[in-house]
């Protein structure tokens, strides 16, 4: 690589939505850190008798119907939507990039057809419906959702690895390395998957944001984690009849989400910007 | 002269008034949309909420306070050994279609209702009758194989209205009953509309026209009482709302009681749940007014045992289970489960279930209890817990009238299984003595109360929110139903 460590960096720091993005991501992954050393109350312990409090002193974002403080709700909601996407991201990479580089490798093959059509099979079905009915067959529950979102993340992941595989297979080093006698798998791994590193980064921030917002979406008609486990999903479910009186009990779940998902977004184009070679410029 | 023109100008104010209400038609909304309309077949409640007494009637009826009245027939007499019913009919009774309602309809619904193979929900109601007898068209006489002090009762319920020959085959599509108001349309998914039935026997319906229309989303009944795209909205699921109708004069809010005893029920055939201070423990785990603060914003009377607080036979045994914690600690300990157990929790849609459901998870959480909340749709709670009795512990309320008798039933989904209260209620079954059977009653409930059979939660209150002008609503639910006979708009 011809771009140092050291421009690359210089380069991020000049990149506001790169910072921006970066600085949100990391409070909610923060607060979700935190959350497993201390919460401001133990979420837990129901207190009815403070239920639907509006912000206060002892609650900066209030409490929710059952008296649970909402600004520990989030920080714990924040450990499953976290978790819950960067698992089904990693389900995503961990078959999608070997799918991927195999059937680039052997492109054209039996294998390349039988795999990229069953990528497409699964890309032809809407992906929160399937996640639906994973979640309805197999019942609800955090693992479930994780499995449902992990299966959409496959064939985004082969495709783009395969797509940018079949580019590097043409390159002169590639073709070195046939020539020193080295077979297709050795090939894949230590001459295309470093090569293709930068798109998986780009394509995982993406695909994580996608995942905190379909664990939401899953979690929000009772399909995803279920209680006492806190989702801010299902937050925003609880709240919903109580919105006309209580409107911070679905506002602040709500700002969670979004400020989550533009933070991930953003992080991803800067990084998209900063990484993909064909928008470097005059780095070479 | 002078007496006839004010009594000319009376009728002309009555009918300049009745033309500023002349509002004759009402849209009422509820939760559940009945599965198919035939309340002789099916145990669904939504049935009845629909057609009781607006479409259907019985020999007997519930009035609004659960009192048993005339219904079609307008009077009975009992033999000395309680063991004849002789109902008088009311005459020039006919269906909707034009067919005469006499004795041999009555005949004809008992023996349907009562027969082998007969697909009532409530089989039990007619297990008492031993035969019927068309004495004329006018008389019925019932004969019971044994005294049964509910008979009268029983005959009011929903599943004993009377059905003629002619058009019970397209029933569960085109009710035919002899009510106030004759059912017209069923648009699936959506509502169910009646007319006013001109020909009506008794006393004519003051509305023209009913729709029924079939709401289940929280939300999205909040947003069509607010939006007046409904008159009435009976059974209101989101207590939390109702202070908000209360504060707008555009509505009133109507909250009355129901017969459904709301109870944490346990599968008293599934270790360690069968061992009595186990469930003793679970009983005083709980607290109740954190339950109905919490789930139904303050709504409901809290219940020791499986009896409605309105009853007058009702024995308030809520002290056998008072909350204390420590003591439900030291019974599990007692019972050899010192660090608690595990077990399910399945929780079927209405809000006092999801909501007192994880409050109660809590609850128990804090004593060792670890309980693993399944939320389940109605369909699925049906086949999984209360057939399959695939369950730990589950929330639910029983909204029939007087059910206190379920727990003489071995295979019920709770499988409370005690020959002495299975005696007691066959004993009371036979009985027909008012003070025995207080007696009797009060015993009944003291023993499912000492042998903590179920978590006796709240008695569930109902909610109605209507337009400020409807009058006549019922205010309690004494059974499933929402008789709009009496139901008009005033100013």
């Amino acid at each position: 690589m011809s771009l140092t460590e050291e421009s690359l960096a210089r380069a991020a720091l000049r990149s506001r939505n790169l910072m921006l993005g970066a600085a949100l991501t990391l409070i909610f992954a923060g607060a979700a850190l935190i959350s497993f050393l201390w919460v401001p109350y133990d979420i837990t312990q129901l207190d009815i008798a403070n239920k639907i409090k509006g912000p206060s002193g002892a609650h900066p974002l209030g409490t929710d119907h059952f008296g649970r403080d909402i600004l520990s709700m989030i920080m714990v909601g924040a450990r499953t939507s976290i978790a819950v996407a960067l698992v089904a991201v990693g389900i995503g990479m961990g078959l999608g990039v070997p799918l991927g580089l195999a059937a680039a490798a052997k492109t054209g093959s039996l294998l390349d057809e039988v795999i990229m059509r069953g990528n497409d099979l699964v890309f032809a079905f809407p992906s929160l419906l399937i996640a639906i009915m994973i979640t309805a067959v197999f019942g609800a529950s955090a693992l479930n959702a994780i499995i449902a979102i992990g299966i959409f993340n496959i064939p985004v992941f082969a495709r783009l690895v395969r797509g940018a595989a079949l580019s590097l297979w043409t390159r002169d080093y590639v073709l070195a390395a046939r020539v020193s006698g080295k077979g297709a798998a050795r090939i894949s791994v230590e001459h295309i998957l470093p090569n293709v590193t930068n798109l998986l980064i780009v394509q995982g921030t993406i695909q994580f944001s996608l995942g905190i917002l379909a664990e939401a979406g899953l979690s929000y008609v009772g399909l995803g984690a279920q209680p006492p486990l806190p989702s801010w999903g299902r937050m925003l479910a609880d709240s919903q009849t109580m919105i006309s009186f209580a409107p911070h009990m679905a506002l602040f779940p709500g700002l969670a989400i979004l400020l989550t998902v533009l933070g991930l977004n953003l992080m991803g184009d800067g990084l998209r910007d900063l990484l993909d070679p064909r928008l470097r410029r005059g780095a070479r | 002269m002078s007496f006839l023109k004010l009594g000319a100008a009376s009728a002309l104010a009555m009918l300049v008034a009745g033309g500023a209400l002349a509002k004759t038609d009402i849209v009422v909304a509820m939760q559940l949309e009945p599965p198919h309309l035939d309340p002789t077949s099916a145990a669904a409640g939504a049935i009845d909420s629909v057609l009781y007494s607006n479409v259907f009637e019985g020999l007997t009826r519930f009035g609004p306070d659960g009192s048993v009245n005339p219904g079609l027939a307008k009077s009975w007499d009992i033999s000395d050994d309680g063991l004849t019913y002789t109902f008088h009919l009311n005459e020039g009774v006919t269906f909707h279609d034009g067919t005469a309602m006499d004795a041999e309809d009555v005949k004809f619904s008992l023996d349907r209702a009562r027969a082998e193979d007969s697909a009532n929900a409530q089989k039990a109601l007619f297990s008492a009758i031993a035969d019927v007898e068309v004495v004329d068209p006018a008389t019925v006489k019932v004969m019971l194989s044994e005294p049964n002090g509910n008979f009268l009762f029983n005959m009011a319920w929903g599943d004993a209205v009377i059905v003629a020959p002619e058009s019970i085959e397209n029933i569960k599509q085109m009710p035919v009953g002899t009510g106030a108001f004759k059912f017209t349309n069923w648009v699936q998914g959506d509502n169910i509309t009646l007319e006013k039935n001109g020909d009506y026997w008794g006393t004519p319906a003051k509305l023209d026209e009913v729709t029924f229309k079939f709401i289940s989303d929280p939300t999205a009944a909040f947003a069509a009482v607010m939006a007046e795209d409904v008159d009435v909205f009976t059974g209101f699921p989101a207590p939390e709302n109702l202070p908000q109708f209360e504060a707008d004069p555009r509505f009133q809010v109507i909250v009355g009681n129901t017969e459904g005893e709301t109870i944490l029920s346990i599968n008293n055939k599934m270790p360690p749940l069968d061992n009595v201070k186990v469930r003793k423990a679970i009983a005083h785990a709980i607290d109740r007014q954190a339950i109905i603060d919490g789930a139904m914003f303050g709504l409901g009377t809290p219940i020791g045992t499986h009896f409605a607080p309105h009853n007058p036979d009702y024995v308030d045994l809520t002290g056998n289970s008072a909350y204390d914690p420590e003591m439900s600690k030291a019974l599990l300990a007692e019972a050899g489960f010192p660090d608690g157990f595990k077990t399910t929790l399945k929780l079927p849609p209405p809000s006092y279930a999801r909501r007192g459901g994880e409050i109660i998870a809590a609850q128990l959480r804090a004593v060792g209890i670890e309980t693993e909340i399944t939320n389940l749709e109605w369909a699925q709670w049906l086949e999984q817990v209360f057939r399959g009795k695939d369950y730990g512990l589950t929330i639910v309320s029983h909204t029939e009238p007087f059910d206190i008798g379920i727990y003489a039933r071995p295979d019920y989904y709770f499988q409370y299984d005690n020959k002495a209260f299975q005696d007691l209620i066959a004993e009371l079954n036979k009985t027909t003595d008012p003070a025995m059977r207080t007696d009797m009653l009060h015993k009944a409930q003291t023993i499912i109360s000492e042998d903590y059979v179920n978590g006796y939660l709240f008695q569930l209150a109902t909610a109605t929110v209507a337009k400020a002008g409807v009058t006549g609503l019922w205010k309690d639910a004494p059974t499933q139903a929402t008789d709009l006979t009496a139901v008009y708009w005033a100013e």
